[in-house]
């Protein structure tokens, strides 16, 4: 007869040092794992909950300013240094690591409007409330040195808006007209203007550098080329744009922030309705970054709050808010992709980790390992009601909560006064505008 | 010739880093691509039918269906290619020519292998406190002994190291180990008792009383009892609550097994009946008429597709229990009265004081002969194959028995989820893992991936939801519009003729919406004159009427 017993030399399975790590053969045969699917859910349970347990994102406040900070801009090079500008004229550096203030430079009389760094990482421009154009250098001067700026330009009207091209010498300003500057040159070297009396943001395109965009005070979103002589074309809407900011990862993309409460992406070839209506901030939007990835991007609102929207999504993935910080004004995203920064009225710039349950620092394989294993899970198990309930719970503050009731009594009202217009009218008269369809008056070219 | 040696070098480089290597001389692989994958390896780890794109889907919704396949598909292979490095092989006992292998006796089993697969046979002489219940822990190292008249031990079997012994002075009716080999429950005369691995008593569970059987769902940790008094409960270890107790009313629950595969429990009932529950019910899951006469064991197999019951007919019957349909059945000339299968397939069956093993059982066709079978002394009463070994423990009126059954175990464990040689500060890390994971009982059902289906009802009722509220159909298809940029060919006819292909599809889904609307107003008028008939026959007369 043959005859084989299953018999396992225990040399093979147990470890032979205590110094040695622990064997652990496998087997992926599904049998000998029943209940796949209620594991990983229960996993999928836990994970949400530890998300939660664990979102904890406010990292730092840089405190130092004397007045409400009214732009803020990052250094084209390091990720350490930030450069912000305050209502009183006042710009100082930090050094983001150390949280402190690296330099102070009363660059302005009155509001600094805009402020932005060139692109090589020595100096920074500003503009303020006193008409006038100052380049800076970004190292201190010398001990007993005065702070002097490198270039001073002088205008004819408040200029409200800065940016800079991402590799030529030219940028750009936006007041009563949009202006393109040369570096050497006291004068711009075109302007563009189309019937409007005032802009309040311009940028420069940062994949196809020759576009440009602007947010105009007759409700409009224009566009540019500076290889031509005029405007390209501009879609009106219902309201007002405050800021707006270019898709770094694709060019035809640019979310602007608008009056009524919304952000509106949009694709420049196709301007008659947006790509998508991102709404949740229930007071107008100041202001909008883009992550570095382009699939996400931060937006700074007058209602004490800054959100977190996914660039194709309606609805934000993450709010933040402290009881200390008021009316929030400018918000960017920074270039690693790990923090997002607020300048608000209460004179302090907040640093906010951009995902609140990561953990910072250096970590071993198997902490990357099990953090990815419970992101997809959660992504995996996001429409069961459970997990989606734990996931989608955020703290809002008092009046946020009460004033986003309202508006969607509000909402509702205006939607069932209109289906009963439609119903009680001869069918087809009354158009059946989509969500998107509504915000857009018009587009010129 | 020099040159080509330096090629060589270079190549044998590059070769660590690429997947391919490029030869120096134009030769081509002779077996371009990935190594194929046999079939049934493929199969075994294919987890339900592909996801086929449903029609008029959105593009996010085809782009993400297909992205997921995609990745199931990378898995299913990379499992599958992992089987080669898997370390052990069954066992196999082949008989010569001319000698049948259910002949052979343990004692030349034993003589045959080597001494430490020989010591897995052996015989524990305890003939005084009648006959012995018996189980053995998850990873098959540890053995749990009860006889029915207290006599309670438990060992470390293959080093013979006994734990613990002890003796209850009641009856013990079962005995089951819990998640770890710390705790074990005894099931007593009046109520259940657990019990340390050292012997001291833990808890005195009053509210379990006159537990006959018991049955322990490793992945819920719920250990479920089945009463005399015909309630069947569930107690949570983890937490020590009562989940469930339901009440059977199907009187006296003597047989009972669990279906490793989806934890459903199932009873076997002296009219012949096996009802399956689950603890989120007080009705059965499913009754199904399996003898004639009253049902003597049970058993499922461990990926939940087959059951074994042998009944008091004399037979042995094979169900699939998927379908509930039987499958073939063989007649025993004396009913088997202790049944259990092994993770290798082989069925053990007890009939008095003679165990016999079937192969293929849960093949297509029935068996006609044992592949092994072995007499013992006393009347069997408790029969469990260990996890992990080629071994049956039998428990019978003269005390235990180890029984060498060649192919019994499967040879290949993952030791993140049950490792026999795991140290303890690996069982520590492991019981922390299985408790977080713990899948609570509002799961437990007929369908152990139902969480993983879309649920078609409550989505379409949120659609007509959202269709009321807002008025139109978010999800509705847009009618067809021909691009009228076609560089010529957007003139009034050619646009007509575009519209014309499309326009059929438009049309069936019209046609298809108005013949339901009608066919349902036909329904609706039917059934109001139907009424109306009814009501108009009735006149004040009608009660003289024969």
């Amino acid at each position: 007869m043959k005859v084989k017993v299953l018999c396992r030399n225990p040399d093979d399975y147990v470890r032979e040092t205590t110094r040695d790590i622990q064997r652990v053969p496998r087997n992926y045969d599904p049998t000998l794992h029943p209940f796949e699917v209620p594991r990983e859910y229960t996993r999928a349970l836990n994970a949400t909950k530890l998300e939660r347990v664990f979102a904890k994102p406010f990292v730092a406040s840089l405190d130092g300013h004397r007045d409400g900070i009214s732009c803020i801009t990052k250094h084209a090079k390091s990720l350490s240094t930030v450069i912000s500008g305050a209502c009183d004229g006042e710009v100082k550096l930090w050094n983001l690591p150390r949280q402190e203030c690296l330099r102070t430079v009363q660059a302005h009389e009155g509001f600094v409007r805009g402020i932005c760094s060139r692109f090589c990482g020595t100096s920074f421009f500003t503009v303020g409330d006193d008409k006038t154009i100052k380049q800076w250098n970004l190292e201190a001067p010398g001990y007993g040195v005065r702070e002097e700026p490198i270039n001073t330009i002088l205008g004819k009207a408040v200029f409200t808006g800065i940016d800079h091209h991402q590799r030529e010498s030219t940028f750009v300003t936006c007041g009563q007209t949009v202006d393109i500057w040369d570096e050497q040159r006291s004068s711009p070297i075109r302007s563009f203007s189309w019937g409007v009396d005032s802009f309040s943001c311009v940028r420069y395109n940062p994949v196809e550098t020759e576009l440009l965009a602007s947010c105009a005070s007759d409700r409009s979103i224009v566009l540019y080329d500076t290889r031509e002589s005029a405007p390209l074309r501009k879609v009106i809407m219902q309201l007002r744009s405050n800021t707006l900011c270019w898709n770094p990862m694709e060019a035809y993309y640019f979310t602007c922030a608008n009056e009524d409460y919304n952000l509106y992406t949009y694709d420049i070839r196709h301007l008659d309705v947006p790509v998508t209506v991102h709404m949740d901030h229930v007071s107008a939007v100041l202001d909008v970054d883009y992550s570095p990835t382009g699939r996400e991007f931060v937006s700074a609102s007058f209602d004490k709050t800054i959100r977190i929207f996914p660039k194709d999504k309606g609805h934000s993935r993450e709010v933040y808010h402290t009881k200390r910080m008021q009316h929030v004004i400018c918000v960017r995203w920074s270039a690693d992709n790990k923090y997002v920064l607020s300048g608000s009225d209460e004179m302090n710039i907040r640093l906010w980790k951009a995902n609140a349950s990561e953990k910072l620092g250096l970590l071993s394989t198997r902490e990357k390992a099990a953090a990815h294993y419970n992101k997809k899970l959660i992504e995996k198990f996001q429409h069961h009601p459970q997990v989606r309930r734990i996931a989608r719970h955020r703290h809002l503050p008092g009046d946020i909560l009460k004033q986003k009731r309202e508006q969607r009594e509000m909402k509702e009202a205006r939607r069932r006064r209109e289906q009963n217009v439609r119903k009680h009218s001869k069918p087809g008269s009354v158009p059946l505008l989509t969500e998107k369809e509504k915000h857009v008056a018009a587009v010129v070219e | 010739f020099r040159k080509m040696e330096q090629e060589m070098l270079k190549c044998l480089f590059l070769g660590f880093g690429l997947q391919k290597i490029r030869y120096p001389c134009s030769k081509k692989d002779p077996f371009p691509g990935e190594a194929p994958i046999p079939h049934k390896q493929l199969q075994k780890f294919q987890r339900g039918e592909k996801y086929k794109v449903p029609a008029g889907a959105r593009r996010r919704l085809k782009e993400a269906i297909i992205s997921s396949e995609a990745m199931s598909e990378l898995a299913q292979k990379q499992a599958a290619r992992y089987d080669l490095l898997l370390p052990e092989d069954a066992g196999f006992l082949e008989g010569d020519e001319d000698e049948d292998t259910n002949t052979i006796s343990q004692d030349d089993i034993a003589d045959a292998v080597d001494i430490t697969s020989g010591s897995k046979y052996f015989n524990l002489h305890l003939s005084q406190f009648g006959p012995y219940r018996l189980d053995y822990g998850r990873t098959g190292r540890h053995l749990l002994v009860g006889g029915k008249k207290g006599h309670v031990a438990c060992i470390d079997w293959q080093s013979k190291d006994l734990m613990c012994e002890m003796n209850v002075m009641e009856t013990v009716n079962d005995v089951k180990w819990l998640h770890t080999e710390a705790m074990f429950a005894v099931a007593q005369k009046r109520w259940l008792y657990i019990y340390d691995s050292k012997g001291l008593e833990l808890h005195c569970v009053k509210k379990f009383n006159d537990v006959l059987r018991m049955q322990f769902l490793p992945y819920h940790f719920l250990l479920a009892t089945a009463s005399a008094t015909g309630f069947l409960q569930y107690l949570d270890v983890s937490v020590g609550k009562e989940i469930a107790a339901v009440c059977t009313k199907m009187g006296r629950l003597d047989v009972m097994s669990q279906n490793p595969h989806n934890a459903v429990i199932h009873l076997g009932h002296p009219n012949g009946t096996v009802s399956l529950w689950s603890p989120n019910q007080k009705e059965p899951l499913v009754k199904m008429l399996c003898h004639r006469g009253a049902v003597r064991s049970l058993t499922v197999d461990k990926t939940g597709t087959y059951m074994v019951t042998s009944g008091l007919d004399r037979k042995l019957k094979v169900y699939d229990i998927r379908a509930f349909k039987p499958l073939h059945s063989c007649f025993l000339p004396a009913g088997a009265s202790c049944l259990s299968l092994s993770q290798g397939g082989l069925l053990s069956a007890a009939t008095g004081d003679i165990v016999q093993v079937y192969q293929n059982v849960l093949g297509s066709s029935p068996v006609s002969k044992p592949y092994m079978a072995h007499r013992l002394r006393g009347q069997i009463w408790g029969l469990a194959y260990c996890p992990f070994e080629d071994v049956l423990g039998i428990g019978h009126g003269e005390g235990f028995t180890s029984m060498i059954v060649p192919g019994a175990g499967e040879p290949n464990f993952d030791a993140l989820d049950t490792n026999p040689f795991r140290s303890s500060k690996q069982r520590q890390e492991w019981e922390v893992k299985a408790l977080l994971e713990k899948v609570q009982p509002e799961l437990i059902g007929l369908d152990p991936g139902q969480l993983s289906k879309v649920d078609q009802a409550s989505f379409e009722q949120r659609h007509k939801e959202q269709v009321e509220a807002l008025g139109f159909d978010p999800l509705a298809k847009d009618k067809f519009k021909p691009k009228t940029k076609k560089k010529g060919r957007s003139s009034a006819g050619a646009i007509e003729k575009r519209k014309r292909k499309v326009a059929h599809e438009d049309q069936r889904d019209e046609i298809r919406q108005t013949v339901q609307e009608r066919t349902e107003r036909d329904k609706e008028q039917k059934e109001k004159s139907n009424e109306k008939k009814k009501l108009g026959n009735k006149s004040t007369l009608d009660r003289f009427r024969k």
